[in-house]
């Protein structure tokens, strides 16, 4: 089964921790990187760049109008994208906790272009 | 047939045969697995182009064999380096083997290889995946297609299921009699996985997939060949052969799913209906009754009704009754109430459902939303049948199944 691991991060969060502390946290995910691709679980990983290269761009008076940065309000932003393929949801879920730590971590599964009929 | 083709047809005939020999005469499954793998690779390329050796097994066997004392080789020069020990004498002596040397106990090493790569110790993607490549032949590439994933991963999760395999402890030998049946069953498992793999992705973007369930109905076929008394074998064999002759009729030509009802039965495939009939009534008839033999005689009787409303509705009923008691499990128990729902009316059907609710396992999956969609709508109401075709269109994660759940749904409005 196949799933996208969303991790939302807050960059104020971030760039305040202590050097070491940081450090930690690159270090789990990497090894968790390793660890997937040595099991053979391990897709693809996209890292975003900082919030403040995006552009965000919906539709004002009929036209699609640019803004800066992501929607409004929240601080927390996607920070990067896993794509998996584990036995099934527990795993994933499994795999969402370890990438925890300052970082909310959103788990969905992708569509398939087969299915049964009914 | 091309050339490639019929190479290539041969080549994936040969693979479990040369990997059987190899292992015989080396041990070490893990390194002959790799030895082979290439000599296919290179067989793939010259046989084409230069034509097929006198005897193709033989060739595959030494080329094999050759990459094999490499790679021992290289193995024992390295470990001398770094352990200093004093040389030992090569113990290479390879001679190229008879053409077919070890041919009569190559239908013995097919099935052995069957229950290794089908080993207990790894999880189902594992075993389905080193049974693709070192039983049936095809190279990682191949079964990283179908499984849409990098070839780099599908590779890695080859070679960690040989290191599962090898920490198992497992060796190159038949499993023992008191674990056979267990261990069959298991083989069986990972057939019916690749083949489903392959029938649900019979259209659309990812043909590739489709192939997988030629494949598994391949290796099913040499099961059968080399266990004719084995009931279960032939009642998988038959289910598959009942199932993929409907695959012409079940989706359109834009991807979409046709369901069983509204199927064009003048386009499945006839002989392979028949095939599949003859082999479950003949087998019904000698072996002990399993749940693949009961599910082959299910689309047995489907397969045998000219219009959907001749399906002989009372007799799946029966099936199921049996099924459900050999075998329970809440997909048998959805499938039952279907049934059920047919032959005594959508409210009996509902009222097995709900049994299914409190069982939890169920709980929230897209197909028990389908059937009671289904079986709502049956039975008139359609605002209830609405509701659960779009939260069965909601749940599942397949694009057509949506696709198709939504358009009930549309169906529906006021």
């Amino acid at each position: 089964m196949k799933y996208v691991v969303l991790i939302y991060s807050n960059p104020a969060t971030w760039g305040a921790l202590p050097a070491g502390e940081a450090d930690r946290v690159i270090r789990v995910h990497n090894d968790l990187i390793d660890e997937l691709t040595g099991s053979g679980e391990f897709l693809n990983i996209y890292r975003l760049a900082h919030a403040d290269n995006a552009r965000t761009v919906a539709l004002r008076d009929g036209v699609p109008a640019v803004t800066d940065g992501p929607f409004g309000e929240s601080k927390e932003v996607l920070a990067s994208l896993w794509e998996i393929d584990v036995e099934g949801l527990d795993r994933a879920l499994e795999i969402a906790g370890v990438l925890t730590p300052y970082a909310t971590v959103e788990v969905r599964p992708l569509m398939d272009a087969a299915g049964m009929e009914m | 047939m091309s050339g490639a083709g019929r190479v290539e047809d041969l080549l994936r005939e040969l693979a479990p045969q040369v990997l059987g020999a190899l292992v015989r005469r080396h041990g070490q499954f893990d390194l002959c697995e790799d030895a082979v793998q290439e000599a296919m690779l290179a067989a793939a390329v010259q046989w084409p182009r230069a034509g097929v050796p006198e005897h193709p097994r033989g060739w595959l066997v030494t080329v094999a064999s050759r990459r094999m004392t490499d790679q021992v080789r290289a193995e024992r020069a390295r470990r001398r380096r770094e352990e200093t020990v004093a040389a030992r004498t090569p113990a290479d002596a390879l001679v190229a083997p008879g053409p077919d040397a070890d041919l009569p106990s190559a239908a013995d090493d097919t099935l052995t290889l069957l229950f290794l790569c089908c080993h207990p110790a790894l999880s189902p993607a594992s075993q389905v995946a080193l049974t693709l490549r070192a039983v049936g032949g095809l190279t990682t590439a191949e079964v990283a297609a179908a499984f849409l994933v990098p070839e780099a991963t599908m590779a890695q999760r080859i070679s960690r299921a040989k290191q599962t395999i090898k920490a198992a402890g497992a060796r190159f030998a038949p499993p023992p009699v008191e674990e056979r049946a267990d261990r069959l069953r298991v083989v069986l498992q990972v057939l019916y996985l690749i083949f489903n793999e392959g029938y649900a992705a019979s259209s659309g973007p990812d043909l590739q997939r489709a192939e997988l369930t030629t494949e598994a109905i391949r290796l099913a076929r040499e099961l059968h060949r080399l266990l004719p008394d084995g009931g279960e074998v032939a009642g998988l064999l038959a289910l598959m052969l009942l199932t993929d002759a409907r695959r012409p009729a079940r989706t359109l030509p834009d991807g979409s799913l046709v369901p069983l009802a509204s199927q064009d039965r003048s386009r499945w495939d006839a002989a392979a209906i028949a095939e599949g009939v003859a082999l479950v009534t003949a087998t019904l008839a000698r072996a002990p009754i399993g749940p693949y033999q009961l599910q082959a005689a299910i689309a047995a009787v489907h397969d045998e009704a000219a219009r959907a409303e001749d399906t002989d509705w009372p007799q799946i009923l029966v099936l199921y009754e049996l099924l459900e008691r050999l075998a329970p499990s809440p997909v048998v128990t959805l499938n039952h109430a279907v049934a059920l729902a047919m032959v005594r009316g959508p409210r009996a059907g509902l009222d097995l459902l709900a049994t299914l609710d409190d069982d939890g396992r169920l709980a929230g999956h897209h197909r028990l939303d389908a059937v009671r969609a289904h079986l709502l709508e049956l039975a008139g109401d359609p605002a209830g049948a609405r509701e659960h075709y779009r939260a069965a269109a909601r749940r599942t994660t397949s694009l057509p199944e949506q696709r198709y759940l939504e358009g009930r749904a549309g169906r529906l409005e006021p």
